[in-house]
């Protein structure tokens, strides 16, 4: 990958509450990484490691106590709209609307002309198979439909930046493959930047060009790994030894942070904070 | 989908039970005062009383009475829907708020405010408007309820994700709040219709000049029984018309 920088993160730093006070976190500490066009990262780390707070500062949802987020250029200073397009876990479709209603949606919101929309809605949801389900609203989907549906909505926006938090956290084991292995031959037609939220290792590697490794919080990136496969990947690369080496190496990372992770939250007395922070509930 | 055929079947079956049970009930009404010798004083006769339907419906008697108790009803529920909304949201907007006044409306609406009735009687004489004043007190509290609960508790992830789109204020109102609270409004709106039709009929039996309760009540002093038990069956099909219209404006509200 070797694209020219769309993210950039420079000593990122998030803090939520004031410094003095009991419910004070340090979510996010001096965090620095490029994510080049064409690129997809996947975020990695313990949970509460600040994952999410990374990707809601680049997404402009959240703004850094300290340090600096560059997309496109331009520094981050708000929700862009033209530059960033997110998926969210779940419950980010309108259950009011229907599924092309939706898509529809998302590009008056962005301001994409009338005459455009009706054409790029329809060509999302072709890309993400969802054509025959149009007239559909959430509820009468599964669960891998709506983060289809969500996908196509935000494929529709045509951003640079695609973020995606944990998009496919609440699926079942198999649908999560296959969605896995339609987004790498989705992506592999785009030259979008992508950052990828996922706590399944084996997620991680299949889609990923680099893996960024958490460590427990305060959060920062421990390592980066990178992911030398060409996109789309197909399904044998899930057998092959340089998958299982990946993946192992990836455990081993990850092993010693939750472990402090979790003996950090038994001494805090259990359960630890649970965020409200967009689209979060792991 | 799926089930639908069953479901009509099972609803088709339980309105049928419903249907035998009124007509059980008549049945046992018209037996008690033909052969068990109840006084006609206490509860008349039954086809007497269909007799007296017929006519209060052919002179058009009731048409004066009608339009008092349905002004008073269209008159409180517009005010309390106008307020309860705009009240509703306006709170709704901040956290601060909710938490200080959604506790406080619902303590309120938990006494009974019939109660109020002998002061605004004292405020506004009566006439209409004092029927007019506890009709829009009793069914505020339902309706300002539903808004805050309504506008207050939208799922935070539909916000978030319509701002990382680009949504302006407007946008967000009109596409994301406003249909997200709409059924929750809908159904205190229904409430508060519900209540308000009750508290007013039931205002004017207590302190009235006319009205539908007032007329039951005139007529029962007259010991005019059969008469009285034809208007509260009339006064019991329009409450079964007014409920039906604003369940089903609910319902389209909530397709929508
Ligand atoms: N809005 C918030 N207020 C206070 N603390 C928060 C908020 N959002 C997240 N946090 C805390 O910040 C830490 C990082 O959260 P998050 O970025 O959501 O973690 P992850 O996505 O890696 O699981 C967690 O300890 C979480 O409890
Ligand atoms: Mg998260």
């Amino acid at each position: 990958m070797t694209g020219e920088v769309a993210i950039r993160v420079r000593d990122v730093s998030h803090h939520f509450g004031e410094e003095d006070d009991a419910r004070h976190v340090r979510a996010l500490l001096d965090t620095s990484i490029d994510v080049a066009r064409g690129e997809l990262l996947c975020l990695i780390g313990p949970s509460g490691c600040g994952k999410s707070t990374l990707l809601n500062v680049v997404g402009g949802l959240l703004e850094p106590t300290t340090g600096t987020v560059e997309v496109a250029g331009k520094p981050v200073r708000g929700p862009m709209p033209a530059d960033i397009a997110y998926v969210f876990q779940e419950n980010a479709l309108f259950p009011w609307n229907t599924v092309f209603e939706n898509v529809m949606l998302g590009m008056l919101f962005q301001g994409v002309p009338k005459a455009e929309r009706d054409d790029r809605a329809r060509r999302s949801l072709e890309a993400v198979g969802l054509a025959e389900f149009s007239d559909h609203y959430p509820a009468q989907l599964s669960g891998g439909m709506r983060q289809r549906a969500a996908l196509a909505r935000a494929l529709s926006l045509e951003t640079g930046i695609l973020l995606m938090d944990e998009p496919f956290g609440a699926l079942d084991e198999q649908t999560r493959m296959i969605l896995g292995e339609d987004l790498s031959v989705l992506l592999s037609r785009t030259d979008k930047a992508i950052v990828f939220v996922t706590h399944s290792l084996g997620e991680a590697v299949f889609l990923a060009d680099r893996v960024a490794v958490f460590s427990a919080r305060p959060g920062t990136i421990k390592q980066v790994i990178s992911v030398d496969e060409p996109h789309p990947r197909n399904p044998e690369f899930v057998t092959s030894a340089k998958f299982t080496a990946l993946r192992n190496q990836l455990y081993s990372l990850l092993h010693d942070e939750i472990r402090k992770a979790m003996s950090e939250s038994a001494m805090r007395g259990g359960a630890g904070h649970r965020g409200s922070v967009a689209g979060d509930s792991a | 989908m799926l089930g639908n055929g069953k479901r009509d079947a099972a609803s088709a079956g339980s309105r049928a039970v419903q249907v035998a049970f009124l007509v059980g009930l008549l049945l046992l009404w018209y037996v008690a005062t033909n052969y068990w010798g109840v006084s006609h004083l206490l509860l008349p006769e039954p086809v007497q009383v269909f007799w007296q339907f017929v006519d209060i419906i052919k002179t058009g008697e009731y048409i004066d009475d009608l339009k008092v108790t349905l002004g008073e009803l269209a008159t409180a529920f517009a005010v309390s829907c106008t307020t309860g909304v705009t009240l509703g949201y306006l709170i709704s907007r901040s956290q601060y708020l909710i938490r200080v006044f959604e506790p406080l409306f619902a303590g309120i609406y938990a006494i009974p405010i019939i109660l109020f009735l002998p002061l605004y009687v004292l405020m506004f004489g009566l006439g209409p408007m004092s029927k007019v004043a506890l009709g829009t007190t009793i069914s505020f509290f339902p309706i300002v309820l539903s808004t805050i609960a309504g506008f207050g508790y939208v799922e935070r992830t539909y916000i978030v994700s319509a701002r990382s789109m680009g949504a302006s204020e407007y946008q967000l109102f009109r596409y994301v709040l406003l249909p997200a609270a709409l059924p929750v409004i809908l159904t205190g709106m229904r409430m508060g219709f519900t209540v308000a039709l009750l508290s007013i009929i039931g205002s004017e039996t207590i302190a009235s000049l006319a009205g539908l309760g007032h007329r039951i009540v005139h007529l029962a002093e007259g010991m005019d029984m059969a008469r009285m038990f034809a208007y509260i069956a009339f006064v019991v099909a329009i409450a079964a018309i007014l409920n039906t219209v604003v369940s089903s404006l609910e319902a389209g509200g909530r397709r929508r």
